[in-house]
């Protein structure tokens, strides 16, 4: 029995790292540069990215249900990436770290940046969010997983700890894997149980105050050759086929004929 | 030394389709550079029997890894077998599946060799006697042609991008040594959990048929199905019905949700967010129904019919029905 008790209490007092990018909004137009390989950012709104804020909401959550442990937020960026960190500790997290970096890095110079604070660091659990919603690469966490050494689960809708494990629900094509893990681990979380919170204007003025420390991100390669951002093919104008119901069998007529679609 | 690797996924002892499609993209990578296909399977017993179709797509050879222990899928156990696979074939590039259990995988593989990965191809092609990928970014609005400074280039690519080309060839089936543990592993699969019926799911379905709010009422998401159904196609939705509880948020599709791309999109009572189209623009055909003239799904739709959902749905279900006979 007190064993038991020991481990729950081992198992609970969790200490998560949540990495986080700051991240152009959703509603956002992404323009190509003059370049032809980066985007412009003028008048684009930055944003944390949507699915970090599951992670970041995942880690408050456990904190608060054991009512101990902390939470980290850490992110690898220009200056500006402060922003997504305080975000981040306006929702609650209790200390920020970010590593500098100019210019927007990806992939595994990121996973290598990450990976060697983390090293420096004890902690619990690193959580990321499933992918970040600029580069679209869903990749960075299995990388740090993997050069930690670590055990993973990715897509994470909602996870438990207990007894110094970890049991995570992870999306897959029809269905939901349950998978145990050793801690540490890493976890990148999708949207499930964890809705963000929003901050609140306390929330705001604490995180002001809160510790956010600054470094020099150990950046490695390999980095992609970029050989240029294109826009997708614009789409033709379609056609209206009719209105209501009658419209029916021409629109039948058209994927069959037509677009040979069905 | 060489060779493209093609890592060709299995659930529960079979083969699925999406390894088709990495096999027919290896092979015609494989042809430009003068190399050959080395499928890789990993599963538990029974993962044989369906490998040696994989050699009607393109693999040149075939390499089955049969064990307990690989009879789930576990990140670090396949990254291993995978990782060092490429390393003594010395293969040029590993194609994966952008598939749950691609895109979990190639990431570690791709840094345990410490080499730079490109998620979700839609095209790979070779310039200059080397391979370059084409990949979407912010959820499609733009694509990235990107190269690899190193090789080997690990890719996963898209769903229903590159479509199973099947052809006269006779690839042989070797067996694949495994000595893991799956006791070694610190993440197990404990269970899986199958949505109710084997449902088709959305990044991979050749049909998607997606409900908005414009259902009204979750019960209404029947007509979805329904349609969905006949048409031998999955179920998707806008991120207000999944947000408002009606749908699960596998079934999202947009930036915060899948990108799609199969032969033909419906979009009902969809209106078209600009968040929305991000994740379902590159679909071949896309039919919008609406009873909103001036919706901006009609601007990307190829058809389009103005009108009451409650009215044109059922109609459209019972012409399909009728079709398909
Ligand atoms: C950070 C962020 C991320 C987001 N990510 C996504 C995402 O991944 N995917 C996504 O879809 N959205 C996303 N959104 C939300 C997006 O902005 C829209 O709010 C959402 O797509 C709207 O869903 P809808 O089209 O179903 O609803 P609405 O915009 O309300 O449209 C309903 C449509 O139904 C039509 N309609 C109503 N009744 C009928 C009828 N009887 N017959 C026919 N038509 C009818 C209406 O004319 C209307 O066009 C995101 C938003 C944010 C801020
Ligand atoms: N620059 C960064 N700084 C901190 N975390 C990052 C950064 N880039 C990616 N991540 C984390 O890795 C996740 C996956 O990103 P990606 O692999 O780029 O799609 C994100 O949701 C973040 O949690």
């Amino acid at each position: 029995m007190t064993t038991r008790l020991d481990e729950r209490v081992v198992g609970t007092r969790v200490r998560s790292v949540v990495c986080v990018k700051r991240v152009p909004d959703t509603e956002a137009r992404i323009r190509i540069a003059g370049d032809g390989n980066s985007v412009d950012p003028s008048g684009v709104k930055f944003v944390l990215n949507p699915y970090d804020e599951f992670a970041v909401e995942a880690a408050l959550k456990h904190r608060e249900g054991a009512n101990e442990g902390s939470v980290a937020v850490l992110s690898v960026g220009p200056a500006e990436s402060a922003e997504a960190l305080r975000t981040a500790l306006a929702m609650g997290a209790d200390q920020a770290i970010l590593l500098r970096c100019a210019g927007g890095p990806e992939g595994l110079s990121v996973a290598r940046a990450i990976a060697s604070e983390l090293k420096e660091r004890e902690f619990d659990l690193a959580l990321f969010g499933m992918k970040a919603i600029d580069d679209d690469l869903q990749a960075v966490g299995a990388m740090v997983a993997e050069l930690l050494e670590l055990p993973s689960a990715t897509v994470v809708t909602e996870f438990e700890i207990e007894g110094g494990k970890v049991t995570a629900h992870r999306e897959i094509e029809g269905g939901v894997e349950i998978v145990e893990l050793d801690l540490p681990c890493v976890l990148t979380i999708t949207k499930g149980a964890y809705e963000p919170r929003y901050a609140s204007l306390k929330g705001i003025m604490a995180a002001k105050k809160k510790p956010l420390e600054e470094k020099e991100a150990q950046l490695g390669g390999p980095s992609h050759p970029e050989l240029g951002l294109a826009y997708p093919p614009e789409r033709e104008a379609g056609r209206i086929v009719g209105e209501g119901p009658e419209a029916v069998p021409e629109l039948v007529r058209l994927l069959r004929e037509e677009a040979k679609a069905i | 030394m060489s060779g493209i690797f093609a890592f060709a996924e299995a659930r529960d002892g079979a083969v699925r389709r999406v390894s088709y499609e990495v096999v027919t993209a290896a092979r015609s990578v494989a042809n430009e550079l003068g190399e050959e296909v080395h499928a890789v399977v990993l599963g538990g017993s029974g993962v044989r029997s369906g490998a040696a179709k994989l050699a009607k797509y393109g693999a040149d050879r075939i390499f089955v890894g049969e064990s307990d222990a690989l009879s789930r899928y576990s990140p670090e156990g396949y990254a291993t077998l995978a990782t060092d696979f490429i390393r003594q074939h010395g293969c040029r590039a590993a194609i994966f599946p952008a598939s749950a259990m691609g895109k979990d995988l190639a990431p570690r593989v791709a840094a345990r060799l410490g080499v730079a990965y490109a998620a979700e191809c839609t095209a790979l092609t070779i310039e200059a006697g080397a391979l370059v990928a084409t990949r979407p970014k912010f959820a499609g609005k733009l694509f990235a042609k990107v190269g690899f400074e190193q090789e080997p280039a690990i890719v996963s690519i898209r769903s229903n991008v590159f479509t199973p080309e099947e052809r006269s060839a006779a690839g042989e089936v070797e067996a694949l040594e495994v000595s893991l543990n799956a006791a070694d592993f610190g993440a197990v699969v404990r269970e899986i959990r199958a949505a109710a019926g084997e449902k088709l799911d959305v990044a991979e379905a050749p049909i998607v048929v997606s409900g908005g709010r414009g259902l009204r009422d979750p019960e209404n998401f029947k007509l979805i199905e329904e349609l969905a159904e006949a048409l031998g196609g999955a179920v998707g939705a806008s991120r207000a019905v999944v947000d408002a509880g009606w749908r699960p948020h596998a079934e999202q599709v947009g930036q915060t949700g899948k990108t799609v791309a199969p032969q033909l999109y419906f979009a009902i009572g969809i209106s078209g967010a600009i968040q929305h189209l991000a994740g379902m623009r590159t679909s071949r055909y896309i039919v919008a129904i609406n009873k909103d003239p001036d919706a901006p799904i009609f601007k990307v739709a190829d058809y389009g019919i103005v009108g009451d959902l409650f009215e044109v749905v059922p109609r459209l279900t019972e012409e399909i029905r009728k079709l398909r006979g």
